[in-house]
């Protein structure tokens, strides 16, 4: 799950992260009496996407960039009013781009320094990780790639927690100072227990600031929390925007079903995630394309795979569907009972691959042979991928 | 002699009373595993199915029914807790089958059972197999979540993050006529209790087993470490599947671990290096037991 940058903020400013003074807002007049509130000359007001290239996108009324730089709150009115409303194009958003609800007016500040700050959960070490590097601004894989020493990590214990000579040798690879590493020391430690009571699985800032008065702020920040702990902060889940994702993956997720849009157009519909990614994988290999990942779960019911069956045929591009099912958890007989609903409902005039195996197999199977449903049966994967195929290209 | 598990082992299941893990203890039971006692706190006394006696805590059930395997089949919220239990009762092996357990939850497991003699293999995993040598492989000690029917007891050991494609790969085994020692699903979450490295040192050290089937996929550097060792080490024929080829960059196929970040994650890269170490890497999951029958 994303959240907004001023979402990030608000977040920053419950656990004791200091980030430069800014307000949200809705409209054009919210952002100049934001402007009014936070003061001073020296303004920024932003587009608030779930994307990165803000700055240097376009928006489609041919406003340029998602980011600008002003003087007075007029100014910020002004540049909030061709934002909000608008749809931002930018390198991560593709042609589509994505719609402007939100801008953040924050005070611009100055720089004496910028640095790489991040924390993540490393898979080798079983550990959180925290990630400092002196090259702040700067995509971190390429400094990893041209620059590996210029990169430091911290492992941190999960049951100790992050220590004192943690901090210390973090301020260190920073060099600094005073007043200065007291600010960061506090900001780390802050950070830390940010990463650990919301579940994130990543807290990146980049740039972490110095400016010339020596205070130290976050900039610009990133979060990704675990899905599977998002049970227990209904406040992170709140902060979703579903208007940021796939409408297609928001309905899937309402059915806790796992889809995921692609640009092909076989269908797929699939039990295990493992195998739905070597189903999409022996499309490809048979010379088809796949349109979407779909994992229905282990205990899909009936509904639930009808509503797979409504989402799947909701992509325009799709000229198939290959259903396989491997049964462990999964019963055939629940799969076939769900074809036949959505069927049903739905009409549909797409060839249907179906192969069906494991728990309740022969059961499954024969509701699907009683019906008068123009279903090609396959016999085992390869089967499947070929036959799906040969009827979408023929 | 297979790993981990066989005929005469004794395994309780905590989370009996639930619906999935009442649905599977039973099969397990169907399949002729010697399923010995259930664990749900507050049920302890009751009994589940004809005779599987119910305790409120795993070392009451292990004393009591002398089981030295936990499967584990508890809601995501409380399966940590019910992890370190089955660690301070300690058994020998816990299969976590359940699936959604914060990431956070695991990194304190594994942190908390340094040291402790209990193998963890999970969570989010289908669980462990060695076939049995009845009709439809009846007889056996499958715990977990595999369809039993689809095995065979035999030579060849599956190692596998996914619980389907294991099922394809055994499949395709049994109907090519090659049985199973032991397969072992190690689970699809970015922390686990046993790695690819790790079942494949116990096949390695296996009598019984004579090839491995190693299913991975994007995500992580498991597959690319076990290869790298079995290339120095591994006596027997290995056959490999990458899963996640068409996979974009980025996103979360399903598993939580199954996500392509660097470069190394990514499905090709993994089985280029399965191939440096001498492992035949199938082109198509549909392929994986014929692939490794071209190697015998």
């Amino acid at each position: 799950m994303n959240i907004h940058e001023y979402q990030a903020k608000e977040l920053f400013e419950k656990f004791g992260v200091p980030s430069p003074n800014g307000q949200v807002a809705s409209t054009a007049e919210e952002a100049e009496s934001a402007a009014n509130a936070i003061g001073g000359s020296g303004l920024v007001v932003k587009a608030q996407v779930h994307a990165g290239g803000r700055g240097k996108g376009t928006f489609k009324n041919g406003f340029k960039g998602g980011v600008h730089l002003a003087d007075t709150p007029a100014e910020i009115k002004d540049l909030a009013a061709q934002m909000l409303g608008q749809t931002l194009v930018t390198h991560q958003t593709g042609e589509e781009g994505r719609f402007v609800n939100k801008v953040m007016v924050a005070e611009s500040v100055d720089i004496e320094s910028e640095f790489y700050l991040s924390i993540l959960l490393d898979r080798a070490t079983c550990r959180p990780v925290i990630v400092a590097s002196t090259e702040g601004g700067m995509d971190i894989e390429k400094v990893a790639e041209e620059t590996p020493d210029l990169i430091v990590k911290e492992f941190v214990h999960p049951l100790a927690g992050l220590q004192p000579y943690q901090v210390r040798k973090l301020t260190a690879v920073y060099g600094l100072k005073g007043d200065t590493a007291k600010q960061f020391a506090k900001l780390i430690k802050n950070l830390y227990k940010l990463f650990i009571a919301c579940d994130c699985d990543m807290v990146e800032i980049n740039p972490l600031v110095v400016t010339p008065d020596g205070d130290v702020l976050a900039l610009d920040a990133k979060f990704g929390f675990d899905d599977n702990a998002l049970y227990r902060h209904p406040d992170i889940v709140a902060m979703r925007d579903t208007t940021e994702e796939d409408p297609r993956e928001v309905e899937a997720s309402e059915y806790d079903l796992n889809y995921i849009g692609l640009d092909g157009n076989i269908a797929c519909l699939v039990n295990g995630a493992g195998l739905a990614m070597a189903t999409m994988d022996i499309i490809k290999h048979c010379g088809g394309d796949p349109a979407n990942f779909l994992d229905v779960g282990g205990g899909a019911t009936k509904e639930q795979v009808a509503a797979a069956f409504k989402i799947i045929l909701s992509d325009p591009k799709v000229e198939g569907i290959l259903v396989n099912i491997f049964g462990g958890i999964m019963q055939c007989d629940i799969i076939a009972e769900g074809i036949l609903a959505a069927a049903a409902e739905l009409a549909i005039t797409i060839p249907l691959v179906v192969r069906l195996e494991g728990t309740n197999v022969a059961k499954g199977r024969e509701l699907i042979a009683n019906s008068d449903l123009a279903v090609i049966p396959a016999d085992n994967l390869n089967d499947a991928a070929e036959k799906i195929v040969k009827a979408v290209n023929s | 002699m297979a790993i981990l598990v066989d005929e005469n082992t004794k395994v309780l299941v905590q989370g009996i009373t639930g619906g999935f893990g009442g649905k599977h203890a039973q099969l397990s039971i169907d399949y002729g595993t010697q399923i010995v006692a259930g664990v749900t706190p507050g049920k302890g006394g009751q009994t589940f199915g004809t005779s599987t006696p119910i305790y409120d805590t795993v070392s009451d059930a292990a004393k009591q029914s002398g089981a030295t395997v936990s499967a584990i089949f508890v809601p995501p919220p409380f399966a940590a807790d019910a992890i370190l239990e089955a660690v301070d009762a300690e058994m020998d092996l816990v299969i976590a089958i359940t699936e959604g357990i914060p990431v956070a939850d695991m990194m304190r497991v594994k942190a908390a059972m340094e040291g402790s003699k209990t193998r963890l293999i999970g969570p989010n995993c289908p669980g462990v197999v060695t076939p049995g040598r009845g009709e439809n492989s009846h007889g056996g000690c499958r715990i977990g979540i595999a369809p039993g029917y689809i095995h065979k007891r035999g030579n060849v050991g599956v190692v596998s993050r996914s619980g389907t494609l294991t099922y394809e790969a055994v499949y395709q085994l049994t109907e090519l006529g090659y049985g199973q020692s032991t397969c072992v699903g190690i689970g699809g979450d970015p922390i686990n209790g046993t790695s690819h490295l790790d079942v494949l040192k116990m096949f390695n050290d296996d009598d019984e087993t004579e090839a491995i089937i190693m299913i991975g996929e994007i995500g992580g550097n498991a597959e690319a470490e076990a290869a790298r060792w079995a290339a120095e080490n591994c006596k027997k024929p290995i056959a490999g599947f990458i899963a996640g080829a068409t996979a974009p960059p980025g996103r979360r196929m399903g598993h939580a671990g199954a996500i392509v970040g660097g470069e190394e994650d990514t499905a090709e890269a993994k089985k280029k290096i399965l191939a440096e170490c001498g492992i035949a890497v199938s082109e198509t999951p549909s392929d994986m037991g014929k692939t490794l029958v071209g190697m015998l």
